[in-house]
């Protein structure tokens, strides 16, 4: 039996990993019960890929036999794949076992659909269900919620996950008609607001009453796959911020595209190069932490990010009438705003300046890297540079200035890695 | 010149804060007794750890410090390098020396050097907590080990107490000898120093009989999880640097089928 195991394990986690979502953050399940499992706070992860990806969670598929045919996705009907399927219980039984010897923070449990989508989402269901009343688990539960799936079934489904979501996959209906033409926005976008409505309404009960039943606590996420079809870089993050604010998403995951299909209804068979992919998860982090709006960012007469720059500095060369700023004066939502200083570096920069008019040996000593920055920046009025450039010399001098600067970039742009989640 | 000696402890380096305060008599430098050389160009000053002492230089410090900085101080300590002490001295004397709060001040060396230091032993931290792998024993015990670069078992304790209140489990550091063991109620810290070393490593035939089972599946899931066409090593060490690999069983040679 631990053969069989052994196979359908690897077949359904290696169908699972496309989905590039790992959070495990943002859970408030604390362990009340002197049960198994803790996950307020922070999600750890417990390893890496060998391709740099953060494991956290126990990501497979219950079954990835599948009745609808999806261009892009290697699950799909008409691939010809091995297939496989978990019961209930043996899923159990791993998530508990990993979870006992430090593997895991919890499970993501998705499927391919089989017989129906109720069929489907009720055993998807039942998994959590079994972790969280038979278990006493207070680990961390992403489901996938399988399209066309009852708005019951989603209710109950909130009650035992921390984390829902409903994949979008692709950036627009109309390629969506072409790929996957059993699905349809309406049809993915109704579960969305669904769990939308059910959060806000959790959240109102739990202001009259303590003991209101908590729904999906880390709320609801999604997935775009990013060169598939044909969308640019501007429709993607209009669709996006739209998402964030219009269905209150906690994050939207971007999926580069990695050819597993030969199916002839794909026009676009090379893979989505990584850097694409890194570009927008850090116009993204703009958006949700930088206080950027997607149309800072891009427009239509910018329709694609830079990929040798990061959105960031693109930004700034695009705005050389707000530069340079006066750190010991300038607010904290400009300080964060120039390139090369982060979210660390900037409430250091605010905080220390109560204490002493900041110079640049202060700067360097709080571990501020000026590299890019000094352009950017003065203090006491003072600037690093010799001379003034225009923002083209300045790109330029970035980017071919020493020789090193240019991987020195590519070093940072990964680390954003490292804070995706 | 005084040169301060203690037995290692924080308390006894918190003594040493308030013997300096007595005296007025501020350290050119603070070693651990059993490193002192003898010292020749001035006075030595043996300092006993006393529980009364510290106590009120750490009273003195909660009023000028939040609970944040406070264990910024104490993670320092647990740092465990060279001139920690006397970081920890020039942080405290600047605390109580100056009437507005020194948080944030980076422009002060030490203030600096804490939170570096601090940051340090964060990071060891909240690896121990990831990478820390449990073996079952055929009596339930979840056994872990581990060697890590600064002294953090006394800092994750509480992670796995919330984490595993329904297992029975053991960690123990191999480096610094010592170890913390829950018994479903609550942690002991254990001293195995003078514990035969076959208490240290967990003799073969222990292990439950689907242990070893567990340890394959994970490997399993290791394998297939990952996306070969964007192998990225540099990442990937970058993420679990080598010398950690020795806790990780996906890193370890695959079982046989
Ligand atoms: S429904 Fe889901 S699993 Fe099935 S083919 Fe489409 S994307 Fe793949």
């Amino acid at each position: 039996m631990d053969d069989r195991i052994i196979e359908k394990l690897s077949i359904l986690a290696d169908a699972a990993k496309y989905d590039v979502s790992c959070s495990s953050s943002g859970g408030k399940r604390k362990n009340e019960n002197k049960g198994l499992g803790n996950a307020e706070g922070m999600g750890i992860c417990h390893s890496y890929t060998e391709d740099g990806r953060c494991v956290s969670l126990l990501k497979i598929l219950l079954t990835n036999h599948c009745i609808y045919d999806c261009a892009y996705c290697i699950t799909r009907r008409s691939n010809d794949v091995k297939r496989a399927g978990f019961t209930v219980q043996e899923v159990v039984d791993l998530t508990i076992n990993f979870y006992r010897r430090n593997y895991i923070e919890g499970l993501f449990l998705s499927s391919g659909i089989f017989k129906n989508s109720d069929y489907t989402m009720e055993r998807l269901v039942r998994v959590a269900k079994k972790l969280r009343l038979e278990h006493k688990f207070n680990g961390y539960i992403h489901l996938k919620t399988i399209p066309g799936a009852s708005e019951e079934l989603i209710k109950e489904a909130g009650l035992y996950a921390d984390r829902l979501s409903v994949n979008i996959e692709l950036p627009s209906d109309n390629s969506l008609q072409q790929l996957a033409p059993e699905k349809s926005y309406a049809q993915i976008l109704q579960p969305m607001k669904d769990i939308k409505n059910q959060l806000v309404q959790a959240t109102e009960e739990k202001k009259l009453f303590k003991s209101a039943p908590v729904f999906a606590p880390a709320g609801q996420s999604t997935q775009l796959i990013v060169g598939a079809s044909a969308e640019n870089d501007n429709q993607i993050l209009q669709l996006s911020s739209s998402l964030y604010k219009d269905y209150n998403l906690k994050r939207v995951y971007y999926s580069g595209y990695v050819p597993v299909s030969t199916d002839s209804r794909l026009s676009i068979l090379t893979e989505t190069p990584v850097i694409r992919e890194n570009r927008i998860y850090q116009a993204d982090w703009l958006m949700r932490f930088y206080g950027f709006d997607a149309k800072e960012l891009l427009d239509e007469q910018h329709p694609n990010l830079d990929l040798d720059i990061d959105p960031k500095l693109s930004w700034a060369l695009r705005n050389p009438h707000s530069f340079p700023i006066e750190l010991n004066t300038a607010d904290y939502e400009m300080i964060l705003r120039v390139p090369g200083i982060g979210v660390k570096s900037a409430k250091k920069i605010v905080s220390a300046r109560r204490f002493a008019q900041l110079n640049f040996d202060h700067l360097k000593q709080m571990g501020v890297v000026l590299k890019r920055a000094k352009y950017f920046i003065t203090c006491q009025t003072r600037s690093l540079n010799r001379r003034d450039y225009d923002m083209q010399e300045i790109r330029n001098r970035i980017l071919f200035g020493d020789g090193s600067v240019r991987s020195a970039l590519l070093t940072q742009q990964l680390d954003l890695f490292k804070q995706v989640s | 010149m005084y040169l301060y000696t203690y037995d290692g402890t924080f308390e006894g380096l918190l003594t040493v804060v308030f013997e300096a305060y007595e005296r007025k008599a501020w350290p050119t430098s603070i070693v651990k007794e059993e490193l002192a050389q003898p010292f020749m160009f001035g006075e030595t000053i043996t300092v006993v750890a006393d529980e009364d002492k510290a106590n009120r230089v750490w009273k003195g410090l909660q009023k000028k410090l939040s609970v944040g900085a406070l264990q910024a101080l104490y993670h320092t300590y647990l740092w465990e390098q060279a001139n920690l002490e006397q970081i920890i001295f020039d942080y405290i004397k600047l605390a109580f020396d100056t009437s507005e709060s020194i948080e944030g001040n980076y422009a002060a060396l030490c203030v600096l050097q804490v939170q570096q230091a601090a940051k340090q032993v964060h990071r060891e931290k909240h690896r121990m907590e990831a990478f820390v792998r449990f073996e079952k024993t055929a009596d339930e015990l979840f056994y872990a080990t581990i060697s890590p670069d600064f002294n953090v078992l006394p800092l994750i304790i509480r992670h796995f107490e919330k984490r595993y209140a329904d297992q029975r489990w053991a960690i123990y550091d191999t480096k610094r000898g010592f170890g913390a063991y829950y018994d479903l109620t609550s942690v002991l810290l254990v001293n195995f120093e003078h514990a035969p070393s076959r208490y240290r490593v967990l003799p073969q035939g222990v292990l439950a009989t689907d242990e070893d089972k567990y340890k394959q599946l994970w490997q399993v899931y290791f394998d297939n999880v990952n996306i070969p066409e964007r192998k990225n090593p540099k990442l990937h060490l970058r993420h679990i640097p080598k010398r950690y690999w020795k806790y990780l069983s996906e890193k370890q040679p695959r079982m046989l089928l």
